[in-house]
């Protein structure tokens, strides 16, 4: 009886293999997920986690909103984020005379020192993209990019300077903006 | 000289030449498909929707070294790759591909395909003994089992196609068909129809029946070691073998030439491509089987039910000529 019944169901587990036809009969008709990469590129590049870079303020985009504190750079577990402080500006005669005047008058002064950072050097070769850098930074000033076309032939080429990027893309993108503006005008 | 060897001889190049742009087209069909149903592309890169791509490797194959291992049987290694493809040709002899469009006219063509189908599987026993190489050698010991398996349930369900036809002469067997699918012979003998599928996978070593050759298992199983056109040989029959049995079964079960308003080549055409299509799609669907289930589908499953379904058919075929012909 048992066998019978064995048998019974073997063959209405035959119905599987229409059932697995019809899975791939639709995968078949479906269009394709592939995306040809040379000709064309995936559009969910903003996933992808590349790269430190720093964040421009809100004013103005290309100035990093970091306040050289160093809290990246002590708590990076791979050691590989450097950042160099500015010197204070050489002050002027009357700037002089004007400190001299307030500590005389027993006033703190203010230090004169630019916040941001002269360099952020950050070597890509040792980052493991842990992120961190960001949870410590106190002004948010560090992000991941999506940059997925980073190469190079060395290893000294992921050797980067943030600060020297952020100014890099502001080369570029000043210019367009400089070619976009007189386009809209003789538009207008 | 006779005019039945003229006809033979132009048949059989007109064959080879049929063989060769086939097996190209299968392998583009097989890759596209398969890559369809994986929602890829597959090949698109060489010449238009990638149709070159196949001819593009075949030149890569014949231009690449033959290589023969250390300690290999050199009569024994190459001889298999030609044995391979040789009978492979006289398969396509007497099949009808319109009416009176056939090379032979042998009132035996089926007993001459299934009696020069098995070589395919001597030839790969010979090249995976040849080899020197144990995964070969597997390789060719499952071949052995399996195509002796495969092959009684196969002829116990074409020999029941031929008591209801009374002929082995595929010609005599498709002209007994009608030209719609209601009177095909796939109606009367179903049962026998999807035995026969099943067991021409297992003979052509098609997934989900492809042990001799798996590849997570055995590298390349029966043809490890070959190198350029050794393997090219063996890849050719492979798709030369599945053109054959979906040509056998079309002539048996679908009708053959026989349909309505389109001329009877292209009917045939058409037929042997959607059965070829079909074992593309059980291909990348279906899992390998396991070895004792590949032989425990034949000898339980397959075996009884075509004896039972031969004997049911003889009987009836009997009761009808006792009945209505006197």
């Amino acid at each position: 009886m048992n066998a019978i019944k064995q048998a019974f169901r073997t063959v209405s587990d035959l119905w599987s293999l229409m059932v697995g036809l019809r899975v791939t009969g639709k995968y078949f008709v479906e269009p394709q997920r592939t995306v040809r990469y040379p000709w064309k590129a995936v559009s969910t590049v903003g996933t992808f986690k590349g790269h430190l870079e720093l964040v421009g303020g809100t004013k103005d985009p290309f100035k990093p909103r970091c306040i050289s504190c160093g809290m990246c750079a002590i708590s990076c577990p791979s050691g590989c984020i450097t950042v160099v402080k500015r010197k204070p500006p050489k002050p002027t005669p009357e700037e002089e005379k004007a400190v001299a005047e307030a500590k005389t008058r027993g006033e703190k002064v203010k230090d004169q020192t630019p916040k941001d950072p002269e360099k952020f050097l950050y070597d890509f070769s040792l980052c493991s993209l842990c992120g961190t850098c960001m949870e410590n930074c106190p002004t948010g000033s560090l992000r991941f990019s999506h940059n997925v076309y980073v190469a190079g032939y060395s290893r000294n080429d992921f050797q980067y300077d943030l600060v020297l990027q952020l100014r890099e893309a502001e080369a570029q993108a000043k210019p367009a903006r400089r070619e976009a503006r007189p386009a809209a005008e003789s538009e207008a | 000289m006779p005019t039945e060897l003229i006809r033979i001889l132009i048949s059989l190049v007109a064959f080879a030449a049929a063989v060769g742009l086939i097996a190209l087209v299968m392998v583009w069909v097989e890759r596209k498909v398969c890559g369809h149903i994986q929602r890829r592309p597959g090949p698109y890169e060489v010449g238009p929707w990638g149709l070159l791509q196949p001819l593009a490797d075949a030149l890569k194959l014949m231009g690449k070294q033959l290589v023969m291992p250390d300690q290999a049987d050199p009569f024994l290694y190459w001889l298999a790759p030609i044995l391979v493809f040789v009978p492979v040709l006289l398969l396509y002899l007497p099949l009808p591909v319109g009416d009176g469009l056939y090379a032979l006219d042998i009132n035996l063509g089926v007993l001459l395909i299934i009696a020069f189908a098995g070589f395919t599987g001597l030839s790969m026993i010979l090249g995976g003994w040849a080899q020197n190489n144990k995964y070969a050698l597997l390789g060719a010991a499952r071949t052995v089992s399996q195509s002796v398996a495969y092959e009684i349930p196969m002829l116990l369900s074409v020999l029941a196609v031929c008591f209801v036809s009374g002929s082995l002469n595929m010609a005599a067997v498709v002209k007994e068909q009608g030209t719609w699918p209601w009177n095909w012979n796939v109606m009367t003998q179903p049962l026998a129809f999807v035995i026969y599928i099943v067991s021409a996978l297992g003979e052509t070593n098609r997934a989900p029946f492809d042990l001799p050759e798996a590849e997570s298992e055995l590298t390349a199983g029966y043809h490890t070691e070959y190198s350029g056109m050794g393997f090219g040989m063996f890849f050719l029959a492979e798709y030369a073998n599945m053109i054959v049995v979906a040509s056998v079964a079309t002539v048996l079960f679908l009708g053959g030439w026989q349909g309505p308003v389109l001329p009877g080549p292209l009917w045939f055409l058409l037929k042997v491509s959607l059965l070829v299509l079909l074992f593309v799609f059980f291909r990348w669907t279906y899992p390998r089987v396991r070895f004792d289930q590949l032989l425990n589908i034949n000898w339980k499953w397959l075996m009884p039910l075509a004896v039972a379904n031969l004997a049911l058919t003889a009987f009836f075929v009997k009761v009808a000529q006792y009945a209505f012909v006197k």
